[in-house]
């Protein structure tokens, strides 16, 4: 370090040899991903995700037993199945789930992700080091999908547990009447939480695109559980059967033709196209957003 | 150098050659100050020359800027036009009233805004198009200290260590050890950042410019908010980082702590830079003057009126004049011989303060 490489100009001058970029990006992701799982405020939110299905899966064992072991048509489609068998409660939890904690974690998580450090001051810092903006960009998203998709596995792992546990088990009665096996249930339960974690990271792409418009992430969670809602909201209105498929939520729960005989697999086809164009867009505009704002904050 | 208080830049070819004789001596045979062959084009009717030559080192300049503005969307020019050029190896103090331009220039510098027309270099780098390599031996801090305040001061660097893609993370504990022991925060290390004092925070946020191995160091208001011993260690530190061989690059309102520790000065006002050049120049600019205590006030302005002084002022038992040509002896030989009763003559150097004063105004209005 001395003005000698400075004035032989920079081609010349002694640079440390640069990391691979994807073991950087990596290291960059870990501390991301510490940073956020080390935050008590996320632990909580995980923790509350965790308690959800303990509580659910309680109360419906109570409910189910003070009752005629039929709760009548008002539940969910799965809830006249847990009777039978403990691995509806899975499908149960994550119905309910999807429709607003799940987005919450969500909407904290992307919400938070680039106004938070726009807001604390240290989003300057990072892209002085130089971080990189599409860098940064690509390990918040990394995180938000990481967290989305933990989020979404402990609750159908949590509720499995529970209904394994407070429920009778064995073959699965698929909702066309035929049976399937236990683990074959399982494994369709894991499926329809990764296919839940997709739907959370397309709207994770819609809190990254907020987050990049504001200092101030709790008006980017604001706006991000305000679109939740309204959609949800809108997607039960019938005079707007038009635009239900347009709406981000729509496809949400689209999954229970995975319980069906034979499997129907065209409504999470359908989702994972809804969720790869809200991605795309709002991905792109989150791109778009960071590599062209002035950062005065 | 001459100052033109009116707020016209001070032409650019004029700069470079004074700054010739300032800056450090070049390695070699390669003396970066002696030839300014691209530079000697821009005259002071050159201004409209906002081009710099692309991936190539400016000669011996660790940043400069050439017709460089800002106008930010609410209309407001923050920054008007700006040729910055600041020396490799200097302590460069980059002054103004609060609003003038600098942290704005600071942060069009280093990519976090987009200049509105102009053109930046930094190490010889365009900004911000090669940003990254201009900015991977660039150590900056921009407007006070911002972190994680529930980590660690030392989990803080590790994170802004993790984002910098080309740091090695193999020497990643020992590097931050010890810049956090270059700033003496080595004690309180482990403590959350919440719990730091805001003399700490600062601290912290000179260690995060010290990560790497650096050929300029941007810190902009590094003193705001320290005690005086506060300021005194950043000062020494600054010091420390330049005897190193870094470039420093120290914004500052306070003249006072930028005088002590800088090789060159610019002065910015309303988004213009209103002075540049080494610090003994400025110094030097100011009309001296000659100042006499008396009791018959009124008789001595009449003989340094005789003697063709400019500038006369009378205030209570104290006269004084612009110097000019004049001795100072040979003025308190024709006051007594007058029959002025001298209770003393001096003649007092034009401080640092007068100058900064002068150029960037007085009192509390902010211009624009």
């Amino acid at each position: 370090m001395s003005t000698d490489s400075l004035t032989a100009g920079p081609a010349q001058s002694a640079r440390p040899a640069a990391a691979a970029p994807a073991m950087s990006w990596l290291r960059f992701f870990r501390s991301e991903l510490r940073l956020v799982f080390g935050r008590w405020r996320n632990l909580a939110m995980l923790a509350v995700v965790v308690i959800l299905p303990i509580a659910f899966g309680v109360l419906f064992r109570l409910t189910i037993n003070s009752g005629s072991g039929n709760t009548g048509g008002g539940g969910p489609a799965f809830l006249n199945q847990l009777a039978g068998n403990g691995v509806f409660l899975a499908l149960v939890v994550l119905t309910f789930m999807l429709l607003l904690l799940l987005p919450l974690v969500t909407a904290v998580i992307s919400g938070d992700s680039i106004a938070g450090e726009a807001g604390l001051g240290t989003l300057r810092g990072l892209l002085t080091v130089p971080a990189g903006r599409t860098r940064l960009l690509t390990v918040k998203y990394a995180v938000i999908v990481t967290f989305s998709l933990v989020s979404c596995l402990l609750v159908a792992g949590v509720s499995l547990v529970m209904g394994l546990l407070l429920f009778p088990t064995g073959p699965v009665t698929t909702l066309s009447g035929t049976t399937i096996s236990l683990g074959s249930g399982v494994l369709r339960v894991l499926v329809i939480a990764l296919y839940a974690a997709a739907a959370m990271a397309s709207l994770g792409a819609i809190g990254l695109a907020a987050s990049t418009l504001t200092e101030h992430s709790i008006g980017a969670m604001a706006a991000l559980l305000i679109l939740v809602i309204g959609s949800e909201i809108a997607d039960q209105v019938p005079q707007l059967s038009g635009i239900h498929p347009y709406l981000p939520t729509h496809f949400w729960s689209s999954w229970d033709g995975l319980f069906r005989d034979p499997v129907d697999v065209s409504g999470m086809q359908h989702g994972l196209l809804s969720f790869l164009v809200y991605f795309v867009i709002f991905g792109g505009i989150a791109w778009a957003r960071l590599n062209s704002a002035d950062v005065t904050s | 150098m001459t100052v033109q208080p009116s707020g016209d830049e001070v032409s650019f070819g004029r700069a470079a050659r004074d700054e010739i004789s300032f800056g450090r001596p070049g390695p070699g045979d390669l003396d970066p100050w002696k030839p300014p062959r691209d530079e000697v084009s821009f005259g002071p009717g050159a201004a409209e020359m906002e081009a710099l030559p692309d991936e190539r080192p400016m000669d011996g300049l660790a940043l400069a800027t050439r017709g460089l503005s800002k106008r930010f969307r609410n209309g407001q020019l923050a920054v008007d036009n700006l040729d910055l050029s600041v020396p490799a190896g200097s302590v460069y103090g980059f002054l103004g009233p609060n609003g003038s331009g600098k942290t704005t220039t600071i942060r069009m510098l280093l990519g976090l805004i987009q200049p509105t027309s102009g053109t930046c270099q930094v190490l010889g780098f365009r900004v911000p198009d090669d940003l990254t390599r201009a900015l991977s031996s660039v150590g900056a801090l921009v407007e006070g200290p911002a972190f994680y305040p529930q980590l660690s001061g030392r989990a803080n660097l590790a994170r802004l260590d993790a984002a910098d893609r080309t740091a090695d993370p193999a020497t990643a504990a020992a590097r931050i050890k010890q810049a956090l022991d270059r700033v003496g925060l080595l004690a309180a290390a482990d403590k959350r950042y919440r719990a730091y004092s805001l003399g700490m925070k600062q601290r912290l946020a000179i260690a995060s410019s010290l990560l790497r191995p650096r050929e300029l160091v941007i810190l902009d208001e590094p003193t705001n908010g320290l005690d005086p011993q506060g300021t005194r260690e950043v000062r020494t530190l600054i010091r420390q980082i330049a005897a190193d061989g870094a470039t420093v690059f120290v914004s500052s309102h306070l003249l006072a702590e930028v005088e002590q520790i800088c090789t060159h000065v610019g002065v910015m006002r309303s988004g213009r830079m209103v002075y540049s050049g080494p610090l003994d120049d400025l110094r030097g600019t100011g009309a001296r003057r000659v100042l006499v205590r008396t009791s018959q006030p009124e008789l001595a302005a009449k003989v340094m009126a005789d003697l063709g002084l400019a500038g006369i002022t009378e205030t209570g038992q104290q006269v004084s004049a612009e110097l000019g040509e004049l001795q100072p002896e040979f003025i308190c030989e024709r006051l007594v011989h007058a029959g002025v009763p001298v209770a003393g003559l001096e003649t007092p150097g034009r401080s640092l303060e007068d100058e900064f004063v002068q150029l960037t105004g007085e009192g509390f209005n902010v211009d624009g």
